[in-house]
């Protein structure tokens, strides 16, 4: 296949064609995915071609698509579950927690549970309640599940690819804001690992760590502080579990100075484990504390106010100040 | 058990001046456990021996290791479902509705009920007064039953089995080895080997008679309680005492006997059961799929779920509900306002009651479903009407919620001196056969006893074994970790064992 330039939203959905041509175990089910092609079309015209045995319309219950795809993964398929949106996981969380996350524990190994569970997360389209959330720390923090997050279109395209691969669980959080950023996607070329961290832009004063929606926004950042004279780092970690510690205290090591950005609370979220653990490794290089940039400890705001929530362009940089006035 | 639950039932008491307060003592653990009953027995288990005394010395704080942890479910129960629905009908009652409702006797819950039933004559129906008022809460009359309590052989318009007498004699020495094996693991759990049991006693014949209908590459969801399917199914009957010892949490590979691992979450393996048997259907195979559960999971939601999928789907799964009357302590009455098998007719495929003390009807109903799910016409449910003769499990006490003179009722039913009842009137066993699978019986409980008392512990670094397929790097870390942090054990200079070490 040639390289084309593609939505996120459409490299998620070539590689899911591509996954399903080359196993006929690998099954996509969910709300809306056949005939809509879901409500963000990133299983469009995938019925058509696989037919309604593979691409699967389920009633509209979570507990029960999540439950029954860890049967069909008991019976020998792969099955990729798509949950329409963030706040509509919650029904399904018993399942995948004391279910799926520690089945192949309790058989001692005897049987694995390759199901992938697709959550477009986060906020930055306007939408309503229940539709912008970000719960990746509810999932990272459960042994048994791997969570991963890319950020942009060829990571999409590689790790969907890996994660319908991996035996284990994983929690495939795309970032629906960035359904329509566009990027080159080479499907011959040779994929990172699923699970490792990448160097999303070189720099020397300070280390922005993010994955999925907010890398970009750290990239702007780092952008913008160039312009200052700073120059910041940025980490893409792609996975929340497990994470890539390794990659991030080399540059860490580096750049003596770390913050975190995302989306989701910043009260015992992802960044508060990241700074704990960095801390550890890296107590003597550090020259500032590790800084969070996250939501607050409240509900995710009506629409309007999501704005001033999320983490922008202004508030990492003024979190990079705080960090570089140390 | 009953000096530290009661303090914390007046515990729960005091603080449950208003309704909220008093449903948020009854859920919130330890309080809710040990009002049932739960917890206190757990606390006297037996620790794990200490491997060596460097390693008790530092880790004095062990001694909450032990392995009988209250199962899962006691934590969760309905309690406050039935609380939370009653409040806002009589929101100035709310609290002494969360107080009599949840431990109330038989007597009492009638009061209750009556009570609430007037408070809310307007909305609700009025088959429960009346459900409650006969004590059951269902109707006797729609049973399907091949052989009455006193042995004697009728005919079903519908169902029915052609057996040998081999066939028979195979079905009643299956019931009393499953239950020797039952005993066996009550009396181990009394002597400290096992952490927990729950006992099938009084459930043969549902199980015993559903087992023997499946077909070898039929597939099994089971609860926690199957040990006579799993008998029915060959799996070694030593390791189902595994998660109940504490040295594992299942332990034995699903796919070799089509039994998947015992689930404590109640109603969580219907779902699989279902997605399981739509995997049956796309590989176009012939065979069935049963799930196991109870008359409490069936007010699960994925129990509903469940339904819902295997009939849109038209999927070869059978659901075979035991329904031993009794969630705990809460009736069948607090679980549905129907008799169970009538909710099949509301998701779109059949429903039957069995007498599920009659393991010739057991059978005959099963055999007549899993043929049914086989030649591609979907889901049926079974409600086998039973009775859980012994208590929830070994850290449950069901004389503070039901009464000796229903127990009693419910033994004259008893499934194993029925068939032998029947065996003996139409003399298709002799005598000789009787004593054979008694001695038979006697091996079992000796074998059973011997494999408990050799059962090794795990390796400690099985903490960290089978967590993922693929592997994590957490895991490999902390686990290279805690290995260091055991091994400094040998290395520390008042540890007397280390000292021949060094020298």
């Amino acid at each position: 296949m040639a390289v084309q330039k593609l939505p996120v939203a459409k490299a998620i959905n070539l590689s899911l064609r591509t996954a399903m041509e080359n196993d006929s175990k690998v099954l996509v089910m969910g709300e809306d995915v056949g005939k809509l092609g879901g409500v963000f079309r990133v299983t469009d015209g995938l019925q058509k071609d696989f037919g309604e045995d593979r691409v699967i319309d389920t009633p509209l219950a979570e507990s029960g698509i999540v439950g029954t795809a860890i049967g069909l993964a008991l019976r020998g398929y792969r099955p990729v579950v798509e949950i329409q949106f963030d706040g509509f996981v919650f029904p399904a969380y018993d399942q995948i927690v004391t279910q799926l996350a520690k089945m192949h524990a309790r058989a001692l190994g005897k049987i694995k549970l390759p199901v992938v569970i697709r959550i477009p997360y986060g906020g930055g389209i306007g939408a309503v309640e229940h539709h912008s959330e970000s719960p990746e720390a509810l999932f990272a923090h459960v042994a048994g599940l791997k969570c991963v997050s890319p950020s942009n279109a060829a990571d999409a395209y590689w790790m969907m690819q890996q994660a319908i691969e991996s035996d284990d669980p994983v929690i495939f959080f795309e970032p629906k804001r960035r359904y329509w950023d566009k990027a080159e996607v080479d499907p011959s070329a040779i994929p990172a690992p699923l699970h490792s961290a990448k160097i999303a832009r070189q720099g020397s004063g300070l280390t922005l760590a993010a994955y999925g929606p907010m890398v970009k926004v750290c990239l702007e950042a780092a952008a913008a502080a160039e312009e200052e004279g700073n120059s910041l780092e940025v980490v893409d970690l792609r996975s929340m579990s497990p994470i890539d510690f390794d990659t991030l205290q080399r540059s860490v090591v580096k750049t003596r100075r770390l913050v975190l950005v995302h989306e989701a609370p910043v009260f015992l979220g992802t960044g508060a484990e990241i700074a704990a653990r960095i801390t550890e490794r890296c107590f003597y290089h550090l020259e500032a504390p590790v800084l969070r940039v996250g939501g607050f400890h409240a509900p995710y705001p009506p629409a309007r106010l999501e704005d001033e929530y999320l983490p922008n362009l202004d508030r990492v940089l003024d979190a990079v100040d705080r960090a570089l006035a140390y | 058990m009953t000096v530290e639950s009661t303090a914390a039932r007046s515990a729960a008491r005091r603080s449950g001046t208003g309704g909220e307060r008093a449903t948020r003592a009854a859920t919130s653990g330890k309080a809710a456990e040990n009002g049932k009953g739960e917890a206190p027995e757990s606390a006297s288990a037996p620790e794990k021996p200490r491997k060596t005394a460097a390693k008790a010395a530092k880790a004095t704080g062990s001694a909450a290791k032990s392995p009988a942890k209250a199962p899962a479910k006691s934590a969760r129960k309905p309690a406050s479902k039935s609380t939370a629905k009653a409040a806002p009908k009589a929101p100035a009652k709310g609290g002494s509705a969360a107080k009599t409702s949840p431990k109330a006797d038989p007597k009492t819950r009638t009061r209750a009920g009556g009570a609430k039933a007037k408070t809310s004559a307007k909305t609700s129906p009025k088959t429960p007064a009346k459900a409650r008022a006969n004590g059951s809460g269902q109707d006797e009359h729609e049973l399907v039953q091949l052989l009455t309590p006193e042995g004697e052989r009728v005919s079903h318009p519908e169902y029915d089995v052609d057996l040998s007498a081999e066939e028979i004699q195979g079905l009643y020495r299956d019931m009393v080895l499953t239950r020797r094996f039952d005993a066996e693991a009550t009396a181990l759990q009394r002597q400290g080997e096992l952490g927990l049991w729950a006992s099938l006693l009084g459930q043969e014949a549902a199980q015993i008679g559903s087992g023997r209908a499946l077909h070898p590459d039929d597939y099994v969801f089971p609860t926690y309680r199957e040990h006579g399917v799993a008998w029915c199914r060959d799996v070694d009957p030593t390791m189902l005492l595994g998660m109940f010892r504490g040295v594992n949490n299942g332990g034995w590979d699903p796919n070799s006997n089509n039994f998947h691992l015992y689930t404590i979450v109640i109603g969580s393996q219907v779902l699989h059961a279902t997605g399981y048997a739509m995997g049956v259907a796309k590989d176009g195979a012939d065979s069935a799929v049963i799930a196991y559960f109870g008359d409490g999971a069936s007010s699960q939601g994925d129990v509903a779920e469940a339904f819902t999928f295997s009939a849109v789907y038209n999927a070869p799964v059978v659901f075979f509900c035991q329904n031993n009357q009794w969630a705990i302590s809460e009736p069948t009455e607090r679980q549905s306002r129907v008799p169970i098998y009538q909710r099949a007719q509301g998701f779109g495929f059949p429903g039957v009651r069995v007498d599920g003390n009659d393991v010739l009807a057991c059978l005959a109903v099963t055999k007549a479903a899993v043929e049914r799910a086989r030649a591609g016409e979907g889901p049926m449910l079974i409600e086998a009407f039973t009775y859980r003769m012994g208590a929830h499990t070994t850290s449950d006490d069901p004389t503070r919620y039901r009464t000796d003179e229903e127990r009693a009722a419910w033994e004259a039913k008893d499934p194993i001196q029925r068939l032998r009842s029947y065996l003996e009137n139409e003399n298709l066993a002799d005598a000789a056969f009787f004593a054979r699978i008694e001695e038979e019986s006697e091996a079992m409980g000796r074998h059973v006893r011997e494999a408990i008392r050799t059962m090794p512990d795990p390796d400690t670094m099985a903490i960290f074994e089978n967590v993922y397929a693929d592997g994590h790097a957490l895991v490999d870390e902390e686990r290279a970790q805690f290995a260091e942090y055991q091994a400094s054990f040998a290395t520390e200079p008042d540890s007397g064992a280390a000292a021949v070490e060094v020298n």
